[in-house]
């Protein structure tokens, strides 16, 4: 038993030309995705305008491409009614960021920890789903009742956008560990608590993580869904009052803004599951069905 | 002179369903294992035999009679053991070497001195250069190695193996058997062994126990009188091998039959 045997098992003469064929089928595939995704995105653009231009919708209502590039550039140039574009963005983000951080941190402990309890679990359960149940989004007033229109309001809405996403995977994940797995470590010698955090908590990293991908987006919902409410800085203002001058140009400006945003967010996220779970089997360039 | 390891007295087993119906997994059912005995239970399934085993760790109590190990009555998971699963019980999420460290880390020996005594142990199963690899990406026979160094390595007097290597293939099968045999004239742990292959519990141990059908009780118990060191492959061709085979098959009829 060698080393490199579990790279090549077979003592047959490996066939460079097949493994060459192989990854440049995998590179021309990936090629043609990314052709199409532009031609898609180019083929709507350039769809939108033109029924715009030849009248077969009313800008009024929907806009055009040109009009939304025109309004991010004067916002990004010469700032926005209530300042730079950059400190809107970023009073928004630290929202987001605040509420995201803070409402998975609880949803991960109350999830391994009611996981691990079931008495608890039994007796919350029923009080999770009630409150689950209620639309989140209704809090958001009385948040602004309770702390203002500062960017307190917001990252509670955010909290508790994030909170039950968080906390349902992480309670379920704990559930889904495998029994033998933690029959082993106790047999091994781990007490409760290393059985929690060397076999629970890494078993219910997958759907935690899962959930995270989410539940970043629910906070950025929370956070501008808050500031329609009521606020005086944010993106979500910014579409407020865009609203309000019928300027639907800036509408679309602003959600491309968030849209931005939100998907530099989700590749952070993606890094860092790769990251936590290098452990899992990679997937081969061999393509099946 | 032989101590008893393992003893239980007249034990009895109830799963009782939520909706409150009794299914009697075992039922007066006693056994001894001699310190530094290889005993292996055949019986057919839902016998029992996986039962037996849980409540030899502690981690399924008895509903009536006593277990106890060393003398001592089982209350919680007794030091002295350790359990070979019948699927990977491997943690997927740590390599080989940090696999294997786990027994003595959780039980407080310092991380650098754990692997270094991990590193030995996976040399001893033949996994050397394999030390980084994670479980998914060996094969299944090299994640029971990894199963058998993680047992091995905190030096259980009482070893429990529940059906060990029933997912592997017969050629696999027969090489874990051999290293199971060398591990253990080692340290010479009581091993309790259950399995469904009357020929595997024959190579392996010094004592067969027949179970009967559940609720399963003792039906017979053959001593097994094949010289050691044994080599598995090569003994299953002995006539007393083969003598033992037929009788223990016969005495096992009767329970499977449908």
């Amino acid at each position: 038993m060698t080393t490199n045997s579990i790279n090549s098992p077979a003592a047959l003469p490996v066939d460079r030309e097949d493994e060459r064929k192989a990854v440049a089928r995998a590179v021309n595939h990936h090629r043609l995705v990314i052709f199409l995704r532009i031609a898609v995105a180019a083929v709507t653009l350039a769809g939108w305008e033109a029924a715009v231009r030849y009248g077969l919708i009313d800008p009024f209502f929907f806009s055009q491409p040109s009009a939304i590039y025109a309004q991010l550039m004067v916002w990004l140039t010469e700032g926005t009614s209530q300042g730079p574009l950059w400190s809107e963005l970023l009073v928004t983000m630290e929202e987001t960021v605040l509420g995201f951080i803070i409402g998975s941190g609880l949803g991960i402990l109350f999830g391994i920890g009611l996981g691990r309890n079931r008495l608890a679990a039994d007796v919350f359960s029923i009080y999770i789903k009630i409150a689950n149940a209620i639309p989140r989004v209704v809090l958001g007033s009385i948040f602004i009742i309770m702390f203002g229109l500062g960017m307190g309001s917001k990252i509670a809405l955010a909290v508790v956008m994030v909170f039950f996403v968080v906390f349902g995977n992480a309670f379920q994940g704990v559930r889904e560990a495998d029994r033998n797995l933690i029959a082993n470590a106790y047999i091994l010698g781990a007490s409760k608590r290393q059985v929690t955090f060397t076999v629970v908590f890494p078993s219910a990293l997958t759907w935690i993580l899962a959930s995270l991908h989410v539940s970043f987006g629910f906070a950025l919902v929370g956070a501008v869904v808050g500031e329609f409410l009521g606020a005086r800085h944010g993106i979500g203002l910014l579409i407020s009052t865009a609203q309000g001058t019928f300027n639907a140009a800036g509408v679309f400006a602003a959600m491309i803004v968030l849209a931005v945003v939100a998907l530099a967010a989700e590749y952070a996220l993606t890094l860092l599951e790769n990251a936590l779970l290098k452990w899992r089997p990679v997937q081969f360039v061999e393509r099946g069905m | 002179m032989s101590q008893v390891a393992i003893e239980l007295r007249n034990v009895t087993r109830k799963f009782i369903s939520p909706a409150g119906k009794t299914t009697l997994a075992l039922a007066d059912f006693s056994l001894t294992v001699n310190q530094g005995d290889f005993c292996a239970i055949v019986g057919p399934t839902g016998c029992g035999k996986s039962t037996t085993l849980g409540m030899i760790t502690g981690l399924s109590p008895p509903s009536s009679g006593s277990v106890s190990v060393f003398g001592q009555r089982v209350t919680g998971i007794h030091p002295d053991i350790g359990f070979v699963f019948q699927s990977d019980a491997v943690f997927p999420w740590k390599n080989v070497i940090d696999n294997v460290a786990l027994g003595p880390i959780y039980r407080g020996t310092d991380k650098k001195l754990a692997t270094e005594m991990a590193a030995q142990w996976v040399r001893r199963v033949g996994l050397a250069g394999f030390e980084r690899h994670y479980p998914h990406q060996l094969s299944g026979g090299m994640r029971k190695r990894v199963a058998l160094a993680q047992t091995f390595i905190n030096e259980p007097k009482i070893l429990l193996m529940d059906e060990p290597f029933s997912a592997l293939d017969v050629q696999t099968r027969a090489l874990m058997q051999d290293e199971l045999l060398g591990l253990w004239s080692e340290k010479k742990a009581s091993v309790v062994f259950v399995t469904h292959d009357i020929e595997e519990a024959i190579a392996l141990a010094d004592r067969v126990v027949v179970l009967s059908k559940g609720p399963g009780s003792v039906k017979s118990s053959y001593e097994i009188p094949l010289a050691r060191p044994r080599e598995v492959a090569t003994a299953r061709y002995s006539p007393e091998f083969i003598d033992l085979s037929r009788r223990i098959w016969s005495d096992l009829k009767d329970e499977v039959q449908i």
